[in-house]
């Protein structure tokens, strides 16, 4: 389905994550950070960037992967995004929603 | 002569060794399998151990006993793959040679992954039901329990029989409605996901369950630490969650002696191909069961699927041939439900749980996705087609000759 954001029309699954990455840009990840209630700071910004790295090796993102990453760990992450980091985080990159195994 | 070694005879090891030994014998081939225990356990038994429906004789037997005689039986622990020699040690201090390896070292729970978990309250009032011990221990405690709250929790996915907690859930409702108790006792399902299953049809049926059964959900969860003095449950976000008993899944791990070989993953689980089965990074390494890090459920029903296939492609490989890509991560699970119901749920890689019936020779459809009591007694059946015919390595799992009827529609 296709969702307004910050005035553009992208790609969106059920859940409101884009489904075509190159449609993302900074001002969609602003206003989808401020429907999670989140303004993004500088560090923000390193960690999403950071995500959409692991994504894009294709490195399946997991909380436990996030914590031995010694880029941030997991207090740091909870504190950046709070409640559901995982979800929030990948939802405001643009990236697909961790699938952890069934 | 050459050497096929087998690495665990649980569910999936002695699948291979009763598959294999028709097809690669004397006096070309000697099949080797290896298990540090005398004895087999029938792990879904776990979950009905707490509740007093199964008793310890019905869930564990030798090991021996489901071994062909022409396979030779090692009863060590393995210390370490060297995959570059084609040889394992043993903690004898003996070493095996192999052409051809199937690992199937399952998974098991490590507890000291988490602050807290495996502390002073451990097995007091935290307790774990995926091992014996501490199903026996949670058996103990329920039996004169006076209610309080019961925290049922997830610790981190992947785990094997995902839907194992979810049953224990339904399960324990049951068990104090029967004991008429069940005003006495809060009970509260923790999750780290977001919802009470990973596919989304199967959870929406799930989560009206435990509605109907008063089962409060807590989900998104990332526990951080068990606090063994306030007796809470903790997560990164500082979310707590009080208990009187905490029936935990601790982080589930390959056997260590995947860090001890420079053969796993961070949790011990072996890069294995989804489709053949064959270990990522060598020839002649094949793996199945728990101990891959295949995206299928980590559950018996899969790793039978994948002993047939597993044994299709090893047969090729040793005549030369290109391996057949076939899994396709096919998966059925009974869920209980309590008082006697069960769901069934059957999915693969990419097809979610469907509603409909699944045909069982002799059993008769069972309702996916419906809770039936047919259902339950497919699940009790399992046991017994368990030990009787698919350790045994039979291709058509249901025989109707020989499978107990159930006594009630
Ligand atoms: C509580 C619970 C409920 C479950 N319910 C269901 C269910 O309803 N349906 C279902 O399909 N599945 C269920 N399962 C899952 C099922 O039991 C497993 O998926 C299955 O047993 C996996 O088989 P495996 O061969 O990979 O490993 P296992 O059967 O665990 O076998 C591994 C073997 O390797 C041996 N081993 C490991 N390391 C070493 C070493 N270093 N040296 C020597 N030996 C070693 C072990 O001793 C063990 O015998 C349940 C599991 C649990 C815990």
């Amino acid at each position: 389905m296709e969702k307004l954001i910050a005035g553009k029309s992208v790609a969106v699954n059920e859940e409101g994550y884009l489904t075509d990455f190159s449609q993302w840009d900074k001002s969609i990840a602003e206003e989808l950070a401020h429907e999670a209630g989140i303004s993004l700071s500088p560090r923000h910004w390193e960690v999403l960037t950071y995500l959409q790295n692991e994504h894009q090796n294709q490195v399946a993102l997991s909380i436990r992967r996030i914590g031995k990453s010694n880029f941030v760990d997991i207090k740091e992450f909870y504190q950046l995004f709070p409640t559901a980091p995982l979800k929030t985080a990948t939802k405001i990159a643009g990236i697909p929603k961790p699938v952890s195994c069934i | 002569m050459k050497n096929l070694v087998i690495l665990g005879a649980g569910t999936g090891g002695t699948m291979m060794a009763n598959h294999l030994h028709h097809h690669l014998h004397s006096p070309d081939w000697r099949i080797t399998i290896i298990d540090e225990r005398q004895e087999h356990h029938y792990q879904p038994g776990y979950l009905f151990l707490p509740f007093d429906v199964y008793s310890p004789d019905d869930i564990v037997k030798s090991i021996k006993e489901f071994i062909p005689e022409d396979v030779h039986l090692v009863q060590q622990k393995i210390l370490r793959i060297a995959p570059t020699e084609n040889k394992i040690y043993l903690e004898s201090g003996n070493e095996i040679l192999y052409d051809v390896l199937i690992v199937a070292t399952g998974a098991k729970i490590a507890p000291e992954e988490t602050e807290g978990m495996r502390g002073a309250e451990w097995h007091k009032s935290v307790f774990d039901f995926y091992t014996f011990e501490g199903a026996l221990a949670l058996r103990d405690k329920l039996r004169d329990w006076q209610g309080g709250k019961l925290v049922v929790h997830i610790t981190e996915m992947p785990i094997k029989c995902p839907v194992a907690p979810l049953e224990f859930a339904f399960l324990a409702d049951s068990f104090f409605t029967q004991k008429q108790m069940r005003d006495k006792v809060e009970i509260t399902y923790v999750t780290p996901l977001s919802g009470a299953f990973t596919k989304p049809k199967a959870t929406e049926a799930l989560e009206h369950l435990l509605k109907e059964k008063n089962i409060h959900i807590e989900s998104d969860f990332a526990i951080e630490q068990v606090d063994n003095t306030t007796k809470e449950i903790v997560d990164y976000g500082g979310r707590r969650i009080p208990f009187d008993i905490l029936v935990t899944v601790p982080t589930n791990k390959g056997d260590e002696l995947m860090a001890r070989s420079g053969m796993g993953d961070d949790l011990n689980y072996i890069p294995t191909d989804k489709a053949t089965l064959r270990a990522k990074n060598y020839e002649n390494i094949f793996v199945l069961g728990d101990a891959s890090n295949i995206p299928a459920s980590k559950a018996g029903s899969v790793t039978h699927f994948e002993a047939e296939i597993l044994t299709e492609n090893i047969l090729r490989f040793v005549h030369g041939e290109p391996l057949k890509e076939e899994f396709d991560g096919h998966a059925n699970c009974f869920i209980e439900t309590g008082n006697g119901k069960a769901l069934l749920i059957d999915f693969n890689y990419t097809h979610e749980p469907v509603e409909g019936s699944f045909p069982f020779q002799g059993i008769g459809p069972l309702r996916l996705l419906k809770e039936s009591r047919m259902n339950h007694m497919g699940k009790l059946a399992f046991r017994w087609i368990y030990w009787n015919v698919l350790l045994k390595g039979t291709h058509i799992p249901f025989v109707p000759a020989t499978m107990p009827v159930p006594k009630q529609q």
